[in-house]
């Protein structure tokens, strides 16, 4: 029996889930992994943006604010639940997505580029100068999402980094879940259309300025959603969440492992979350070091790591 | 009034700096259909080269000389490493590469150089001269003045001389100027040669009034791209009027309604100028080929 790509990559995923904290020596690992998983999940709603629908944001990070803020924010004003500040922040993130997609999208490569770039810092210039409702930039205090405590009553006890690994880790095969079968539907087809041909596209059908606007807001919504996730298990957000340099971080995450493969753009997740903790020792060369891997991998392996590697291994067996 | 003088004098020097930097993003886009993001950098290097061979006893004209050239070479060895080995990749392919230059050239400053922030003298004095109640620094009109030296000696380059001409060629269509004999591999060596030449002229002129450390170029770097959108990517008349006009929007909003938002009304004004001109000020309307 052969196993749908479908099937064998959420395998893989939950099986690298369940199975990598064996070998953890310490609680640190944990803490690692569940930012592995959080910005898997924003770089999984860009496999979508960039790798189906050929479209590129490069102020995403704007949205990964608007969640986190929604978390520290709306409990203390509204009084809601951190997990409902988080939907909230969700809810936000896409109705901003669809206002500001319809006339960004009608732009194209360095244009639409700038255009999403200007928004991603609109957002964090808010959230760093409305200091009086946000922090500023000394940031704000984010309060317990409270399952932990839930699951301790039942009978199950994590520490905090086991909790917040297990969670993210089950959000992430969530949403890998949902774009794998959004990859199949017949509007991943239609986006997958645009990317090859915007005229080809056009011509049979496909409504294309509709299309791209989807890709768009359900990648902020995945955007979002993992900033929430990120201000809940740090309890503490600052406007650095928003910044410019995150968004290239998710952007050059995606393309890295391949942005055409949800499994790969979370392996580039992964690479580029462990780097900085790997080269803390040599902190000195950290830049250095990213600016390398950016440029050498996109040189050298176009598509990302993953679907190079797997060519190279296919060619291999023939 | 002479508030607004004030504005609009600042506004012009740092826009001269802007209109530089998109400057430099227009040769590159013309030569290589690429936008170089790591085009703050090449600012940032000027300045820091510069300081580094003043404080180790070369007269300033010498430093700033040696900064240019050697911000040059830097750009040979970007194109030659970096661009030319990726010919034919996607666009966002090709962002990644630029950031990732930008940031690799960052990290190399700070281990080469340090994390400080850094001047050097301005050219002639640091006593602000008088205008109709409003004052400038001398060094702003040196920067006002390198600018407009800039765009005159590269129009005559443009218009005047043969190679300039191939240049022109080659930006217009790459296969047609290689039919004709034009070596575009070396028009796309002399492009990226120039922008960063330019870049670092830039910032020689202006780090005595912004100061100078090896993080400021991605600012310069946005500004600067902006500049170019708004004017018309690949257009350098809409490079200079981009610059000057960013330049002069942020002061105005610095002084009048918020110095916070100074940026976020920058690029509100270019959200709002590609809504309703998607190619820019200057831009030329393209047509897809299908």
């Amino acid at each position: 029996m052969r196993l749908s790509t479908k099937a064998t990559t959420l395998l893989i995923l939950a099986a690298v889930i369940a199975i990598a904290p064996v070998f953890f020596p310490s609680s640190y690992y944990f803490r690692v992994g569940s930012l592995i998983f959080v910005n898997g999940l924003a770089v999984t709603g860009l496999v979508i943006l960039i790798g189906y629908a050929g479209q590129i944001s490069l102020g995403h990070a704007g949205f990964a604010g608007i969640g986190a803020y929604s978390c520290a924010l709306a409990p203390v004003h509204l009084g809601l639940h951190p997990a409902l500040a988080a939907l909230l922040g969700a809810l936000l993130s896409a109705a901003i997505a669809y206002l500001v997609g319809r006339p960004i999208l009608r732009l194209k490569g360095y244009y639409l580029a700038v255009a999403s770039l200007g928004f991603g810092i609109l957002v964090s210039m808010v959230l760093s100068n409305e200091a009086q409702l946000t922090g500023g930039p000394d940031g704000m205090a984010v309060p317990e999402l409270g399952l932990r405590a839930v699951l301790k009553a039942i009978g199950l006890d994590l520490s905090n980094t086991e909790f917040w690994y297990a969670f993210s880790g089950l959000m992430l095969v969530i949403g890998a879940w949902l774009a794998l079968n959004l990859y199949h539907s017949p509007t991943g087809r239609a986006l997958r259309a645009l990317h090859g041909s915007e005229v080809a596209a056009r011509t049979v059908g496909v409504d294309v300025a509709h299309y791209k606007l989807v890709a768009f807001v359900l990648s902020a919504v995945y955007a979002s959603i993992s900033g929430s996730l990120l201000a809940l298990q740090n309890k503490f957000i600052t406007p650095d969440v928003a910044a410019f340099m995150h968004s290239i971080e998710m952007v050059t995450m995606t393309v890295l492992g391949g942005a055409g493969s949800v499994l790969g753009a979370i392996l580039g997740a992964a690479i580029l979350t462990t780097l900085p903790q790997v080269l803390t020792i040599f902190q000195e060369y950290e830049q250095l070091m990213l600016g390398l891997v950016m440029m050498l991998v996109m040189i050298f392996m176009r598509e990302g790591l993953l679907p190079s590697i797997a060519r190279r291994i296919r060619g291999r067996a023939e | 009034m002479p508030e607004l003088l004030q504005f609009l004098l600042s506004g012009i020097t740092v826009g001269a700096v802007y209109a530089l930097v998109a400057l430099g993003f227009t040769i590159i886009y013309n030569a290589s259909d690429v936008v170089n993001f790591a085009q703050g950098e090449f600012v940032m290097l000027g300045g820091m080269i510069t300081f580094f061979a003043h404080a180790a006893g070369v007269p300033l004209p010498l430093a700033a000389l040696i900064a240019i050239i050697a911000t040059a070479a830097v750009g040979v060895v970007l194109n030659k490493l970096a661009i030319e080995p990726a010919r034919g990749a996607p666009v966002v392919s090709l962002i990644i590469i630029t950031i990732g230059a930008s940031i690799f050239i960052r990290g190399a400053t700070q281990l080469v150089f340090d994390k400080q922030i850094h001047r050097f003298p301005a050219f002639s004095g640091d006593q602000p001269i008088l205008i109709g109640g409003a004052t400038i620094l001398p060094q702003s009109l040196w920067v006002i003045a390198g600018a407009l030296a800039v765009f005159f000696c590269l129009w005559l380059f443009f218009t005047r001389t043969l190679i300039g001409r191939a240049v022109l060629a080659t930006a217009n269509n790459r296969v047609a100027a290689q039919l004709v004999g034009i070596n575009t591999n070396y028009v796309m060596t002399l492009s990226f040669a120039m922008s960063a030449a330019i870049g670092a002229f830039a910032g020689v002129l202006v780090t005595p009034i912004t100061l100078t450390s090896y993080d400021v170029g991605l600012a310069l770097a946005l500004k600067g791209f902006a500049a170019a959108m708004l004017g018309g990517m690949g257009n350098p008349k809409g490079a200079l009027v981009g610059g000057l006009l960013l330049g002069i929007l942020e002061a105005m909003t610095a002084g009048y309604i918020s110095s916070q938002y100074k940026d976020a009304a920058a690029f509100i004004i270019i959200l709002a100028v590609l809504f309703a001109m998607p190619q820019g000020l200057f831009g030329r309307k393209s047509t897809d080929r299908v």
